[in-house]
C-alpha cells in the first residue's frame, strides 16, 4: 500500500521556463519513476523570486520547502538528499513562506500566484476565488461601483485614474450593448506583472472583468493581450474555456441573470495599443491610431458603445476588494495611492522579480534591500521607473516613495510599476536617443509632434553624441521636448521627453563626452 | 525545423470564412493566416475585404500598421531578441554587436537563409535578460553564441 503522492511544484511561468524549468520538471518525473517514488508534479506559477528560478517546492508536513535555482543536473542529487521530505541540500532555501522576499510583501493580487495550480478552478475557489464575484452578484450595480470607489482603487496602467469613477460613467450610460475591455498590452520594458498573473492565476482577471460586467451591465468582454506573450495566451484561452464550462461566465455568470461572454484577442506587436483608444481601434480591426478624447471610451468606446477599459492589475484588484471590503483595501497605502502595487524589479539587478507591497515603500528599499544591488556588482548609476516613457533617476534619488504623487513631484512617474536598474556602464545620451528611436518606431502617426518630433529627436541626439554644436543642439532638444510634451495627443509623444529630459538633467556629463568608437560604429551602422 | 506550406488561396479563403462571425475580425484573420503560412500574402487582402465588407485599403492599412504582420514568405526560424531597456541594462546591444562581428548575423537584416534574428521590444522577462523568443519558447540569459546556434540548427532547449 503506497502513501499519497508527494506534491512537487515546478513553475510553468514563462520566466521559469526561460531558464530551464521544463527540463527540470521532466527530470523530476524521470528520477521519481526510476526510484519508484509516488509524486504529483504540479506546474504552478512563479513565486516571483526570478533569480531563484527554476524554483522547485516540495509539500511536507512542515509546509512547502523551496529549492533553487535548480538545474536539470541537480535533480538526482536532490533525490539523494531526500528532498521529498524536505532534506538538506546546498540548494535548500527553507520554507517558502518564511523566505525574506516573501515575508516582506503584502500580497493581495498575487496571493495565489505560485501557490496553486493555475488552471484548477477547484484550487482557485479553495483559496478564496470567486468569493468577490459571488458577493457582487448579490449587490446591485450601483453598490459594486460604490465599493470600488470607496476602496480608492486607481487605474494601474499608469495614469492612476480612479476606477470607481470610470465604472460609474459606464454604469450610468444608457445603451443596448456595453463592453468590458482588459488592457493586457503590457508593453513597457521592465514590466511583467500581467504576464505572471495570467500564467499563475488566470481566473483572477477573468473574475475581475466579470465583476465589472455585472456592475455596469456589460455582456461582452475582450482581453487584449500582446502577441509577445504566447504562454500567457495559451493559459488564458484554456482558463476561459474552463470557466465557461463551469458556468462561471458565459450565458449566465454563476447562475445569475447576467451574461458575460469573454474572448482573448492578440495584439500584433504595436506598443501604442497600450493606449486605450488605440487598443479599441485595434480590437475593431483597424490601424491602431489614437482617438481624440472626448468622447471618453466610457461613453463611446468599443464599436461606439459605453466601455470599461482597465488595466489587468486594476481588474485583478477588484475581486479582493469585493471579497474583503473596500475599507480593508483602502487601509493599505499612503496619501491618495491606496491599496497595494505589484512592483516589477528587473534590468541589471541581483535579485529581480515581482514584489507586491502597499504604496509607500522607497525605491532604495526595493532595489538595495530586496534586489541586492546590481547583478554585475558595479555601482548603480541610473534607475528607470515606469517603462520606456518613465524618468531615469540617479542613485541619489532612490529614497523617493513608490506613490503616484511622490514620483510626479520629481518629474517621474510610477507607470505600471516597472523598475529597471542600470550600472555605471550605461551611457545616458544613448538612452535618451533610444527613447526617441522607440517613439519613432512605435508612434501611431496621428499627431505631428510625436510622428515628426521623435525622428527629429533621434537626429538631434545623433548630433549631440557626435559632438556637433552641442550647446545649440541641446537648446533644440529642450525646445523639442517642450513641444512634444505640450502638443502631443497622447502619452506616447507627450511622455517620450520624460526619459530624455531626466537623462539630460540628471546626467549632463553624458551629453558632453568625446565621441567614442562604439558610438561612431553605431551611428555609421544606421 | 519545419517550414511553412506555400500560400494557398483556397485554404486562406477557408480560414477567413471560419472567423468572419467575430466582431472586429481583421486581426484574428491576419494572425490565423500568418500562423498557417508564416506571412499574409497580398492576395488575402481582397478576400478579407469582401468577407468583412471593408475596402481593400482598410485591410492593407491594418496589415501595414502592425509590426507582426509580414507580406512575404519568412525564414523557417525567426529568433526575436529583446532590445528594450531592461535587456539593454544586461548587455543586449553587446549581443547584437557580437552576432555581427563573430557570427556574421546582422539583426533585422533581410535574410534569404532559413533563419533570421529580429528586434523585439520586451518579452516580459526583464529580471532574467537578455531574452529571446524562438518558436513560442522564451529564453533567458542569452548570449550571442546561443543565438547563433539557434540560427544554425536545433531546438530552443537543446
Amino acid at each position: 500500500m503506497s502513501a499519497a503522492p508527494i506534491r512537487i511544484f515546478v513553475p510553468v511561468d514563462a520566466a521559469a521556463l526561460s531558464v530551464g524549468a521544463e527540463a527540470v520538471a521532466r527530470a523530476v518525473a524521470r528520477e521519481a519513476a526510476a526510484r519508484g517514488a509516488a509524486v504529483e508534479i504540479v506546474r504552478n506559477g512563479s513565486r516571483g523570486m526570478l533569480w531563484l528560478e527554476p524554483l522547485v517546492e516540495v509539500e511536507t508536513p512542515e509546509g512547502r520547502i523551496a529549492y533553487g535555482p535548480v538545474a536539470e543536473r541537480d535533480v538526482p542529487s536532490l533525490f539523494e538528499a531526500g528532498f521529498l521530505s524536505g532534506g538538506a541540500h546546498a540548494l535548500r532555501l527553507g520554507r517558502t513562506e518564511e523566505l525574506d522576499w516573501m515575508k516582506r510583501q503584502q500580497r493581495l493580487t498575487f496571493e495565489r500566484v505560485g501557490v496553486i495550480d493555475p488552471l484548477s478552478i477547484a484550487e482557485y475557489r479553495a483559496h478564496g476565488g470567486f468569493a468577490g464575484l459571488e458577493r457582487a452578484i448579490g449587490l446591485g450595480g450601483a453598490e459594486i461601483v460604490e465599493a470600488i470607489r470607496a476602496s480608492g482603487l486607481r487605474g494601474r496602467g499608469g495614469a492612476g485614474f480612479p476606477t470607481g469613477i470610470k465604472w460609474k460613467t459606464v454604469h450610468d450610460a444608457k445603451a443596448d450593448q456595453k463592453y468590458v475591455v482588459c488592457n493586457a498590452d503590457e508593453g513597457d520594458s521592465g514590466t511583467f506583472a500581467d504576464r505572471m498573473l495570467f500564467e499563475g492565476d488566470p481566473y483572477l482577471t477573468i473574475e475581475g472583468m466579470a465583476i465589472a460586467a455585472v456592475a455596469v451591465g456589460a455582456t461582452r468582454g475582450y482581453l487584449y493581450l500582446r502577441s509577445e506573450y504566447p504562454h500567457a495566451y495559451r493559459t488564458l484561452e484554456r482558463a476561459i474555456l474552463k470557466a465557461e464550462a463551469a458556468g462561471l461566465i458565459g450565458a449566465s455568470v454563476m447562475g445569475s441573470k447576467h451574461a458575460f461572454h469573454l474572448e482573448v484577442r492578440l495584439g500584433a506587436g504595436a506598443y501604442i495599443c497600450g493606449e486605450e483608444t488605440s487598443l479599441l481601434e485595434s480590437l475593431e480591426g483597424k490601424r491602431a491610431v489614437v482617438r481624440a478624447k472626448p468622447p471618453l471610451p466610457a461613453l463611446q468606446g468599443l464599436f461606439g458603445k459605453p466601455t470599461v477599459v482597465n488595466n489587468v492589475l486594476s481588474f485583478a484588484a477588484v475581486p479582493w476588494i469585493l471579497a474583503h471590503g473596500a475599507q480593508a483595501y483602502a487601509d493599505y497605502g499612503m496619501g491618495r495611492s491606496r491599496g497595494t502595487l505589484p512592483v516589477q524589479l528587473g534590468g541589471n539587478v541581483k535579485r529581480g522579480g515581482l514584489i507586491e507591497l502597499a504604496f509607500g515603500i522607497s525605491l532604495r528599499e526595493i532595489i538595495e534591500d530586496m534586489g541586492g544591488g546590481t547583478l554585475s556588482g558595479r555601482p548603480i548609476r541610473a534607475v528607470q521607473v515606469g517603462g520606456p516613457l518613465g524618468a531615469y533617476l540617479t542613485a541619489e534619488q532612490l529614497d523617493v516613495q513608490m506613490d503616484y504623487e511622490a514620483l510626479a513631484s520629481m518629474r517621474a512617474m510610477l507607470g505600471h510599476g516597472g523598475i529597471v536598474v542600470f550600472d555605471d556602464t550605461v551611457d545616458m545620451a544613448r538612452q535618451a536617443r533610444f527613447a526617441f528611436q522607440f517613439c519613432a518606431k512605435e508612434s501611431c502617426g496621428k499627431c505631428t509632434p510625436c510622428r515628426i518630433g521623435a525622428t527629429r529627436g533621434v537626429e538631434v541626439m545623433d548630433r549631440i553624441i557626435a559632438g556637433t554644436e552641442r550647446p545649440k543642439n541641446i537648446a533644440v532638444l529642450r525646445d523639442l521636448a517642450k513641444l512634444m510634451t505640450d502638443a502631443s495627443l497622447c502619452a506616447m509623444g507627450g511622455l517620450t521627453p520624460m526619459p530624455v529630459m531626466s537623462a539630460l538633467n540628471h546626467f549632463p556629463e553624458d551629453f558632453d563626452r568625446p565621441p567614442s568608437p562604439r558610438q561612431e560604429i553605431a551611428l555609421a551602422a544606421e | 525545423m519545419a517550414g511553412y506550406p506555400a500560400w494557398d488561396q483556397d485554404s486562406a479563403r477557408t480560414i477567413i470564412a471560419g472567423l468572419a462571425h467575430l466582431e472586429g475580425a481583421t486581426l484574428p484573420m491576419l494572425h490565423a493566416l500568418q500562423d498557417a503560412f508564416g506571412y499574409v500574402d497580398p492576395q488575402a487582402v481582397p478576400l478579407i475585404a469582401e468577407a468583412l465588407n471593408l475596402s481593400r485599403a482598410e485591410v492593407h492599412g491594418a496589415i501595414s500598421f502592425y509590426h507582426d504582420f509580414r507580406t512575404a514568405p519568412q525564414p523557417a526560424r525567426i529568433v526575436r531578441l529583446c532590445r528594450a531597456e531592461a535587456c539593454q541594462a544586461l548587455g543586449c546591444e553587446a549581443v547584437v554587436d557580437d552576432l555581427a562581428r563573430e557570427h556574421g548575423i546582422v539583426v533585422d537584416a533581410a535574410q534569404a537563409g532559413d533563419a533570421a534574428v529580429e528586434t523585439v521590444y520586451c518579452l516580459g522577462n526583464c529580471a532574467l535578460g537578455p531574452s529571446a523568443l524562438v518558436d513560442g519558447e522564451l529564453l533567458g540569459r542569452v548570449d550571442a553564441a546561443r543565438i547563433a546556434a539557434l540560427c544554425r540548427h536545433g531546438r530552443a532547449h537543446s
